[in-house]
Parts: C-alpha cells; sequence; structure tokens
C-alpha cells in the first residue's frame, strides 16, 4: 500500500494509468471486435514497447546495456523473449539485488501490467519465446503419469523426486517448485533462466509441459496428499534419518529413563 | 597378541571395601564401600490408598489399551483405504493409516506403561545383591576335562594314524568346492558386455521425451535433451539394462566456447552428445548448468565441463564423460557415427 | 546336564503331590521333558541392576522383533519378481507407467490392502531404529569399559549384530526397486566393478549378467529375509545367552562390588519392566508411524537407469559410507591395459575399516594394560580418559562423513557451497578426530579433578559465610561415605615399564618390538598427564583433621 501510495507521485504514473486505460480499453475492444485485433493489437503494443523502455533504462539497463546488448554484469536480452522476462521479473529474480552466485527468488518490484510492459520492449530486442497462454500452462486434461516420467527424466536430477529443489556447484541451487504458478514453470522450461537449461518446444513440446505442470500440481501443491503423515521436507533417507533418531531413539530414550528411575521415596518425617 | 612376558605388572589393587553390608568406614578407612544403603519406603509401601490409587492407575492403563484395541478394529472396518483428512499440523494424510497407528500405538503403549508403573509402585523394590562366580572354572574342573579329551583324543587314534588324520582333512577341506562351483551359473562372464552399448552407425538419437528423431535445428544453444538409440522402446524386455548404457544427454554450446578440439570435431555445429552415464558409479549425470556448462553427478558431485571434452574438474569421478560421435544424415536428422570409443560408465579393472 | 537329579526328585514328587494345582502339574510335565525347574532355580530370580543406559539393548531388542513380526507381514503381500507390468492401483500420479513387480507389488501394499502402508512404515522406522539404537548401546558399552573380561566375545557378537543389521538394512530397502534405491544399488554395482581383477565377474555373478538385470530383487530377497536375518537371530540369542550367562555389569557405588550384582530381581520387577517395555518400543513406534511417513515409494516413482533425483542417499547407517565416497578424490590408474579405480576402491576399503577401528579397540586396551581379570564394574567415563577420547574421536569421524554424505543437503539448508563442504569433510577426515581425541581428554581430566575437589574439600554448597575477620568463605560441605566411596572406587592403572634393558652384569637383554610398542601405548594411556591421581586416604585425612580446627 504504502508503495503504491508513494508511487502515485512518480512523474511516469500518468503515464501508467494512461497506458493501463488504454491496455484495458484496447482488450475489451479487441473482446468485442475481434475482425480489427491485429490493428489494436499493434497499437497496444507499440504504446507498451514504449513504456517498457522507459521501464527498463531505469530500473534494468546498468546491467543488461542501454539497447539490452548487455554488458559485463549482465547477459544479453537480444533474443531471450517475452517469457524470460515475465519469468525474471515475475518471480521477483530480476532485478537482482546483489551479486551472488546466483539469482534467488524474492519480492516481486513491478506490477503485472509494468512486467508486460518490460516483457513487451525486450521482445522487441529480438524474436524469442512468448509468454504462455492460460491455456498452455492450465494443468487440465493433461497425462499426469506422463509427466511424472518426464520430470524424472529432465527435472528430478536437480530439482528432487517431487520439486523439493537440490544443490548446485559452487553455492548455486535449483530452487524449490512448491508454490511456483504454472505459468512461471512453463517459462522456465522454456527459457532456461540462469544456468537452467531450457527444454523448447522442439525437443519438449508444449503438451509434454503441460504433462509436467499437471504432475507437480498433483505432487507438490497445498492439496497434495501424503498418505503415510508428515513428509519431512520430502528430501528422503536424511530427513527421515534424523527423525528417526531425535524422536524415535529420543522418545524411547526418554520412556527408557522413566522405567529405570527410582520411585519416589515416601517423606521421612 | 595375549601378554605372556610381562616385566612389570602393574594392575592397580583392588578397591577396598568392607566385608559384609554393615559400614565400616571408619577413620582409617574414609573411602571404603559402606555397604548397601538401607531401604526406604515408597509411598505405596506405608500408604494404602497410595497403593489403590496405583493399582486403579494401572487398571485404567489396561483399559484405555482394550478400548483402543476396539478402536483399531473399528477404523479398520470403518475407513476405506483411500479416505484422506486434514489433520493440523501433519497435512493431508490417510485416515486408515492415522487412526490404525494411534489406535494400535495407544494400545500397545498403556500395556507397557501399566506394567512398567505397575512395578515401579506396587511390585517390591527392594534391592537385593546376586553373589557372582567367576567365569573361569575350578582347576579340578580343568584338569578332568583336559583328562577327558586327551583320553578321547587317543581312544580316536587320530594322532596315531596320521592316514586317516591327513585324507580326512583333505577331504573336509575339499567337499565345499562343490558349492562354488555351483555359484558359476550365478551370472554370465564379463567378456567385452561392458564394452559395447546399442549405438551403431547410422543410428538416429531418439528423443526421450517424444520418441522422434532429433535434428539440430531443435536443439538451441542452452538446452537440454536426453536421447536414446533408434529401436530401443521401453516395453523391450531388455530395455533397462540397454538404456544403463546407451542413455545420452545432448546440449548445444557456441562452437567457439568448445575448448576440447575433438569434441568439437565429434559434435554438429556445437550440438554434442555425451553419455548420461556417470563414469564414477554410474549415476545418470544431467545436472547441467546452461551457463557455466559443468554437468553435475546427484549421487557424488563428480562435475564435468562439458565444454572441455567432459572433462572432470571436480569430485571423485576418474575419467571424462565418453562422447558419441554425431553428424548428420540425408534427411537432416542427427544419426551416430558408431558406439562410443570407450566403455560407458563406471570404470573397472579391464578398461584400460 | 541334571537330567538324573530332575527324574529323581519328580518321580516320588509326582506320586505324594496328587492335588497339586493345574499350572504346577504342567510345569511337572515340562520339567520331566526339558528339565525347567533346573533352569528356572538359575534364572527366575536373577538380578538386573537398574539403569536408564542398560535398556538400550532391550530397545535393539524389541525393535528387532518388531522388524521380525512386521516383515512376516509384508512377505505375505511382495512379489520379489523384476518382471515389467503397468500400474492399475489406485494411486493416479503413475497410472499405466512400467514398473517392476516388486514395485508394483509395494504399491499394493501402499494403497490397497488397509494397514499394509502402517505395517511398511513400522517395518522401515523399526529399521532405522534398531540401527540407531544399536549404535547408541554399543557407545554405551564403549565408553563403560563393559567390554572388558569376560565380555569381549559378547562385544563382538553385537559388533557383527550392528555390521549384518547394515546390509539387511540395505538389502531391504533396495527391495522396492524405486528410484532411490535403484540408484543405491547403482552405486553398489559401482563400487563392485572398481575391485580390481575380479571385480566385473562379481558385478556380473551378483546381478545375472549386466546392471540392472532382472534377478537382483528375487536374490536380495532371499538375502533380506532369510539369510541375514537367520544369522543375525542365532547371534541375538547368543549374545542374550551370554548377557545371562555374565550377568550385568553394574555402575560402582555403596554395595556394589566386582563380586555382586546388586538389583531387581527378574520375576516379577524385571519381567514386568522389560515386557513392558516392549509394549512401550511398539507402541512409540506405531504412533510414528501413524504420524511421519518414510520411503514414499509413491513419490519417488519405479526405477530405471537413465533417470535419477538430486538428494540421493541411503538410509542413515550407510551415511558414512556415502561420504566417504562422495568426499575422494577421482584417482584412477591406468597403466599395462588395465585400470585400477582407486577413486572407488579406496572408500570401499575404508569403509570396513571404520567400523573394524572401533571393534579392535578392547583388544588393544586388553592387551597394553595385560589385565586378565573380570571387570563387573562400570568405569564412568571421564575415569579412563584415553578410552573416552578414543571413543568421541572415532564417533566424530563417524559424524564428519555422515556430513559428507549430506553434503548436498547441507547445502542448501545452510545456503552453503557444496564444494566448500566436500572440502571440510575432506579436511576434517584427517583433522576432526585428532582435534576431538585432544579436547575430550582434556575434559576427562578436569571432570577428574573436579571430582577429587570434591573429595578432598567437599560439596560447594554456595552458601557464603563471613568470617569473624571479616573474609568471606563459601560453605564446602563434606560428602557422606557413600559418595566419597563412589568417586573414588575406580582403578587407576599405572604405565607399563619395560625395566632395565641391560642386567647388572651388563648383559643386554632382549626387549621385543611388540613389548616395546605395548610400553609405549600404555605410556599414552596410563602415563604422564593422562590421569588425575585419585585422592588418597592419607590426603583426605590430613585435609579433614585441618577442618576440624576451625
Amino acid at each position: 500500500m504504502k508503495k503504491l501510495s508513494a508511487r502515485r507521485r512518480h512523474p511516469l504514473a500518468a503515464v501508467v494509468v494512461l497506458l493501463l486505460a488504454l491496455a484495458a480499453t484496447g482488450g475489451l475492444y479487441a473482446v468485442f471486435a475481434p475482425a480489427d485485433k491485429a490493428q489494436a493489437d499493434e497499437t497496444a503494443q507499440s504504446l507498451a514497447i514504449d513504456e517498457g523502455k522507459k521501464l527498463y533504462a531505469v530500473g534494468c539497463s546498468s546491467c543488461h546495456g542501454t539497447g539490452g546488448q548487455g554488458s559485463s554484469d549482465g547477459p544479453s536480452l537480444v533474443g531471450v523473449g517475452a517469457a524470460a522476462v515475465d519469468f525474471q521479473v515475475g518471480t521477483g529474480r530480476m532485478p537482482l539485488q546483489q551479486p551472488g552466485a546466483q539469482a534467488p527468488k524474492k519480492k516481486v518490484i513491478y506490477n503485472q501490467a509494468q512486467i508486460d510492459q518490460l516483457a513487451a520492449y525486450v521482445a522487441s530486442l529480438g524474436a524469442g519465446p512468448d509468454i504462455p497462454t492460460k491455456k498452455q500452462v492450465s494443468p487440465e486434461g493433461a497425462d499426469i503419469a506422463k509427466g511424472g516420467e518426464l520430470f524424472r527424466t529432465n527435472c528430478a536430477q536437480c530439482h528432487n523426486f517431487t520439486g523439493e529443489g537440490g544443490a548446485l556447484t559452487h553455492g548455486k541451487f535449483a530452487p524449490s517448485l512448491e508454490g511456483v504458478s504454472p505459468k512461471h514453470l512453463y517459462e522456465a522450461m522454456e527459457t532456461g533462466p540462469q544456468n537452467m537449461p531450457s527444454f523448447p518446444d522442439t525437443t519438449m513440446p508444449e503438451k509434454s509441459k503441460k504433462d509436467i505442470i499437471a504432475y507437480l500440481d498433483a505432487v507438490n501443491s497445498e492439496k497434495t496428499e501424503s498418505p503415510g503423515g508428515l513428509k519431512l521436507g520430502g528430501l528422503g533417507p536424511v530427513s527421515e534419518g534424523l527423525f528417526a533418531w531425535i524422536f524415535g531413539l529420543g522418545a524411547l530414550i526418554a520412556v527408557a529413563v522413566w522405567v529405570a528411575a527410582r520411585t519416589a521415596k515416601a517423606k521421612k518425617s | 597378541m595375549s601378554s605372556q612376558e610381562n616385566p612389570a605388572e602393574n594392575l592397580p589393587s583392588e578397591q577396598e571395601s568392607a566385608h559384609g553390608a554393615v559400614a565400616v568406614a571408619d577413620e582409617a578407612h574414609p573411602f571404603a564401600d559402606p555397604g548397601l544403603p538401607p531401604h526406604e519406603h515408597r509411598v505405596q509401601d506405608i500408604d494404602e490408598q497410595a497403593a489403590r490409587r496405583s493399582e486403579r492407575t494401572v487398571a485404567l492403563l489396561f483399559t484405555i489399551s482394550m478400548l483402543a484395541t476396539v478402536a483399531f478394529i473399528a477404523s479398520f472396518v470403518a475407513f476405506p483405504v483411500d479416505k484422506s483428512v486434514y489433520i493440523w499440523p501433519i497435512g493431508h494424510i490417510s485416515a486408515l493409516n492415522f487412526s490404525l497407528g494411534m489406535t494400535l500405538g495407544v494400545a500397545l503403549f498403556c500395556i507397557g506403561a501399566g506394567a512398567v508403573h505397575w512395578a515401579r509402585t506396587l511390585m517390591s523394590d527392594v534391592e537385593v545383591a546376586d553373589d557372582r562366580h567367576p567365569i573361569e572354572a575350578e582347576p579340578e574342573v580343568k584338569a578332568k576335562v583336559l583328562a577327558d579329551f586327551a583320553e578321547g583324543a587317543k581312544e580316536s587314534q587320530l594322532g596315531r594314524r596320521k592316514l586317516i588324520r591327513n585324507t580326512m582333512f583333505g577331504a573336509l577341506a575339499m567337499v565345499p568346492l562343490s558349492g562354488v562351483v555351483l555359484l558359476r551359473d550365478l551370472g554370465p562372464l564379463p567378456e567385452d558386455k561392458l564394452r559395447h552399448t546399442l549405438w551403431s552407425k547410422g543410428k538416429l538419437l531418439v528423443n526421450m521425451n517424444t520418441n522422434e528423431p532429433l535434428r539440430p535445428s531443435d536443439i538451441p544453444v542452452g538446452s537440454l535433451t536426453f536421447a536414446k538409440p533408434e529401436g530401443l522402446e521401453e516395453h523391450d524386455h531388455d530395455f533397462q539394462t540397454q538404456i544403463a548404457k546407451a542413455a545420452l544427454m545432448i546440449v548445444r554450446i557456441q562452437p567457439d566456447n568448445i575448448k576440447d578440439k575433438r569434441e568439437l570435431a565429434w559434435s554438429h555445429e556445437g550440438v554434442v552428445a555425451y553419455s548420461k552415464i556417470c563414469t564414477h558409479v554410474g549415476c545418470p549425470i544431467s545436472l547441467y548448468e546452461q551457463q557455466t556448462h559443468h554437468a553435475l553427478c546427484p549421487c557424488h558431485q563428480s562435475t564435468f565441463d562439458l565444454s572441455d571434452g567432459a572433462r572432470v574438474i571436480f569430485g571423485p569421478a576418474g575419467h571424462a564423460l565418453p562422447q558419441l560421435k554425431i553428424g548428420v544424415n540425408e534427411e537432416g536428422y542427427l544419426e551416430a557415427h558408431g558406439d562410443f570409443d570407450e566403455p560407458v560408465g563406471p570404470a573397472f579393472w579391464e578398461r584400460g | 546336564m541334571s537330567t538324573e537329579n530332575t527324574t529323581a526328585t519328580a518321580a516320588p514328587a509326582a506320586d505324594s503331590r496328587k492335588k497339586a494345582p493345574a499350572g504346577e502339574r504342567v510345569a511337572d510335565w515340562a520339567d520331566g521333558r526339558l528339565g525347567i525347574y533346573s533352569l528356572a532355580k538359575a534364572n527366575m530370580r536373577k538380578i538386573f541392576p537398574d539403569h536408564w543406559s542398560f535398556m538400550l539393548g532391550e530397545i535393539c531388542l524389541y525393535s528387532f522383533i518388531i522388524i521380525i513380526l512386521t516383515g512376516v507381514y509384508l512377505t505375505l503381500f511382495f512379489h520379489p519378481s523384476m518382471n515389467e507390468v503397468e500400474y492399475h492401483g489406485s494411486y493416479v500420479p503413475l497410472q499405466g507407467q512400467l514398473m517392476s513387480e516388486a514395485f508394483n507389488s509395494t504399491m499394493h501394499i501402499s494403497f490397497d490392502v488397509r494397514g499394509g502402508l502402517l505395517i511398511r512404515q513400522i517395518h522401515h522406522w523399526a529399521a532405522l531404529i534398531f540401527l540407531a539404537a544399536m549404535f547408541v548401546h554399543m557407545m554405551r558399552v564403549f565408553f563403560t569399559g563393559a567390554f572388558r573380561k569376560p565380555r569381549e566375545v559378547n562385544w563382538l557378537f553385537g559388533f557383527l549384530l550392528f555390521v549384518l543389521g547394515m546390509f539387511t538394512g540395505f538389502t531391504g530397502y533396495s527391495l522396492p526397486d524405486d528410484l532411490l534405491s535403484g540408484t543405491g544399488v547403482r552405486f553398489m554395482q559401482g563400487a563392485v566393478l572398481s575391485v580390481p581383477i575380479v571385480g566385473t565377474y562379481l558385478s556380473m555373478f551378483l546381478f545375472g549378467g549386466e546392471f540392472p538385470g532382472g534377478d537382483f530383487v528375487a536374490r536380495f530377497y532371499s538375502v533380506h529375509i532369510l539369510l541375514l536375518p537367520g544369522i543375525m537371530l542365532g547371534l541375538v540369542v547368543a549374545h542374550l545367552i551370554l548377557v545371562f550367562y555374565h550377568k550385568h555389569t553394574q555402575f560402582a557405588g555403596p554395595g556394589k562390588t566386582n563380586k555382586n550384582v546388586v538389583g531387581m530381581p527378574l520375576l516379577p520387577v524385571y519381567m514386568a519392566k522389560a515386557g513392558g517395555f516392549f509394549f512401550l518400543v511398539f507402541g512409540i513406534i506405531a504412533a510414528v508411524s501413524a504420524i511421519a511417513t518414510i520411503n514414499p515409494i509413491w513419490a519417488l516413482g519405479p526405477y530405471r537407469p537413465d533417470q535419477v533425483s538430486t538428494g540421493a542417499q541411503p538410509d542413515w547407517y550407510m551415511g558414512f559410507s556415502e561420504g566417504l565416497i562422495r568426499v575422494m578424490p577421482g584417482w584412477e590408474i591406468n597403466a599395462w591395459g588395465h585400470t585400477l579405480v582407486l577413486g572407488v576402491f579406496i572408500p570401499l576399503i575404508i569403509f570396513p575399516l571404520v567400523l573394524v577401528a572401533i571393534a579392535v579397540y578392547p583388544f588393544i586396551e586388553a592387551w597394553v594394560t595385560g589385565d586378565k581379570r573380570e571387570h563387573h564394574i562400570l568405569d564412568r567415563p571421564r575415569n579412563a580418559p584415553t578410552r573416552t577420547a578414543f571413543g568421541v574421536a572415532w564417533m566424530t569421524w563417524y559424524f564428519v562423513l555422515l556430513v559428507g554424505g549430506g553434503n548436498d543437503l547441507w547445502a542448501t539448508h545452510f545456503h552453503l557451497s557444496i564444494n566448500a563442504i566436500t572440502w571440510f569433510v575432506r579436511i576434517f577426515f584427517f583433522a576432526g578426530p585428532v582435534i576431538a581425541f585432544i579436547v575430550t581428554k582434556r575434559i576427562c581430566l578436569g571432570l577428574q579433578r573436579r571430582d577429587k575437589d570434591k573429595v578432598l574439600h567437599g560439596r560447594e554448597s554456595g552458601l557464603i559465610k563471613r568470617l569473624p575477620h571479616g573474609e568471606f568463605i563459601e560453605v564446602h560441605e563434606p560428602l557422606n561415605k557413600e559418595q566419597l566411596h563412589t568417586l573414588t572406587a575406580h582403578e587407576q592403572y599405572e604405565p607399563l615399564e619395560i625395566g632395565p634393558t641391560v642386567d647388572e652384569n651388563g648383559v643386554e637383554r632382549k626387549v621385543k618390538g611388540s613389548q616395546k610398542l605395548r610400553a609405549k601405548l600404555s605410556k599414552g594411556m596410563y602415563g604422564e598427564d593422562t590421569q588425575i591421581p585419585k585422592p588418597t586416604a592419607e590426603e583426605y585425612k590430613e585435609i579433614t583433621s585441618g577442618h576440624g580446627h576451625h
């Protein structure tokens, strides 16, 4: 809230509002006038690109270069596509807070409209994967079991059996996939953020990505059942061993102390 | 390891101890054993009401156990095997597993708790001392046993009849050989099985995800793809054994970034194919970091540089990942130019 | 041994006591055939001392029994076969997947057999607790010196049980043929391959051909349910017989000597306590199995040699071997057409040596002290500083390796670099035990000094008293007789002297190298700076008489 009120007086605020209004109008227009869609889109698009360019100049250009050509502090963004921007900025990984082994997930700084503008601008620098549509990322109708097999072949080596995450070299890590939205999962597979390799549609078609998203939805979401009880982080034998030592053997030793302890003696008067 | 000759045995002297249970720790022997302290009564020993309370507690515990067993049977009947419940703070769990486990746990625990409480509060708690007897036999017993043995040994004539002794030992030593020989058919001889995989000249690289052959254009820089040889299907009876050797990891690296000359020569426009099986102990290595071109093994952290002939840069692996020489056939699909030129997977004695 | 006695006394007794109660008649019947009265005479009122740490062995025994009971149940449903089948059970995320019958039947047990999941979880949790309890039990025996004569053989039996338990656990963990255990089996196969000369043959024979083949589940199954548990059952019985035969050790205290055992009789107190404890152990393990899941194979998926997950670890008791293999540098020697895979083979050799190091210590100690007497009074760990320091050093070694075995999880959960952790383990594999040895010995000596102070000057009461001339002193309460005895009951060895190597005539006496080594070790264990001389009666009298003048 505080941030929002602070931003209200930003010189760009009016432009953003105008743009949002335009985008909304454009969107509505597009719904009701499919015939003129292309033209309306184009107008909204070019406006978004302009807006995105401004946002880019303020927030991104210091590392990625004024034209997205990259610098010693950040890679080139030419050809990474809108999906990459939506993922990196939409999960808070960008803008980078401090240099480190890798950019971790953190609080998202831009709102979705700003992210879309940034994405539109970066996409205009060179062709790359687009932001997927709702339909593309929806787990509905996907083959969960096939998704599991694909996950174990392509993803589990870094992200663990059900997406709990894991270690990479020199402090880098594959993050946990718990609570990551289907759209961001899809974008990550498509674009390969940071050190993650990409799994483009040519080798992993849209259908396979949907299967994987559906699998994760089934095995690593709030509604996932763990029939046997506490998942213990889903980390396997290490956490199971700790649990067995601390709670299993710990409880048994506590009981043994009670069994062997002397019974209280009557007070001598 | 025993010490037959001890030039100077410096064993400590036995602790001075009072003879008999009565304390004789006096001025002269301040640290002597004062003997067992006198027994003190528990509340239950002197107060019948307290004893009754204990009795009721024990009986209550046993009763809870009975009720828990009834509850166990009831939950077995009542809950369908796939019913799920939300239990805070555990989460969504199987109703049957939780109820059976908890009721069984309570039923068992209460029996134990009842028995122990009974023992602790109502059974006698007078400490008793029991004498120990040396484990070693008395000298007479030992002498008798040795004499008996000598007698028996003499009567057997084993010492005199060397022929019997030697042939008997020979027979006993040889007979287990039959058992060893029988183990021969546990498995085939290694021969050169570990040297070959399903890959051969002209076999297409088939995408693991789609089961379609791959083209170089399918594989952009920074992507990771897994492949198997054309013709190998999941339903094949030897799929597991074949894929354990033939699994491929395909990445594309800008040719300028490939440091190893042979790697570049065996690639196709920067598309390189490496064995997915770690050369350490055979885990499928595939934690590919696309910016550093390093591949890490999730099992033991061997790290390979895929831009430099997949040489080992960290961890316990002893040699680089084998590379498969690939090219493109007339239809534009990626194909193998032959089998791996060295055995894939963990090293072994005959590997050379 | 006493059949003559029993028949002789039982025959007339049967005539004279026609109206004996039913229970007695049954006992008579059994006695006439089994000699139970003579057996009971020695054991029915056998004395057991009370101490919580004496019950650790019982936790092992009971979890072993629980494992056997639940294991038998699991065999009724488990199919030890690697034939590939399609899954059509009730767990949706695996529908239609190819898997071995072993995995399929484990899924069936977990999702379609009522209570099957509970029994599976009890079996697995009990196995982890069994090994953990054996470890703690073994450490208890070690640190209190309970392994000394006459119990050395029982120490070895216990050690064998621990090692066999590890392998029984490993084979059991491998049976469901899931992606995690399959990775573990693959690791084992790679380790077998590294054995010089015969490695490939061993691997082919073990797996019936190339890895994974179609045999190992069935083979591991018979090892897991028959061979190893059979041996273990025999060892457990032998272990218990020896415990009964030797009678239990006890801590020093008033009335407790090396020639007696003080405690409560088996009937009724220990019958109730030990019998009750079985139910307590079973109850707690059942509750743990209701609350926490273990080895959720449905989340792991069926094994495929081209698939893997990060976080691939064995159960905890194999963790130290995992650590060994993870931190070993990748040494490999190629010469004359052969490969010596030191990077795998050296850890494979160190693996048993880690265990043997602790197993042989009792024999080394016995050789150094040359003590041939029976020991039934336990040492307090502080009173055997070298032994205690060695034990802590060994445990440090073991736990450093455990850290190495979980290096990836340490990295993600403490935001560290996996490479840094690996280097830490490499260094502390050598440095850790040394540091632990020195620190522990210092602590032991400090505690000995404190005990000595307590004996000579009494317990600090916390009461401050002002003396007539204004000085403040803390009142020290003298210890009572029981405490004085308990704190001075331990024995202290003197270092072994070889004596002059030249006799009075100037003739050189031959001293064997082994004797020189023994003397050196003895000096290291009992020489200067290894123990605080315990207070003598003279010291005590001098000080207490001084106090009397206040």
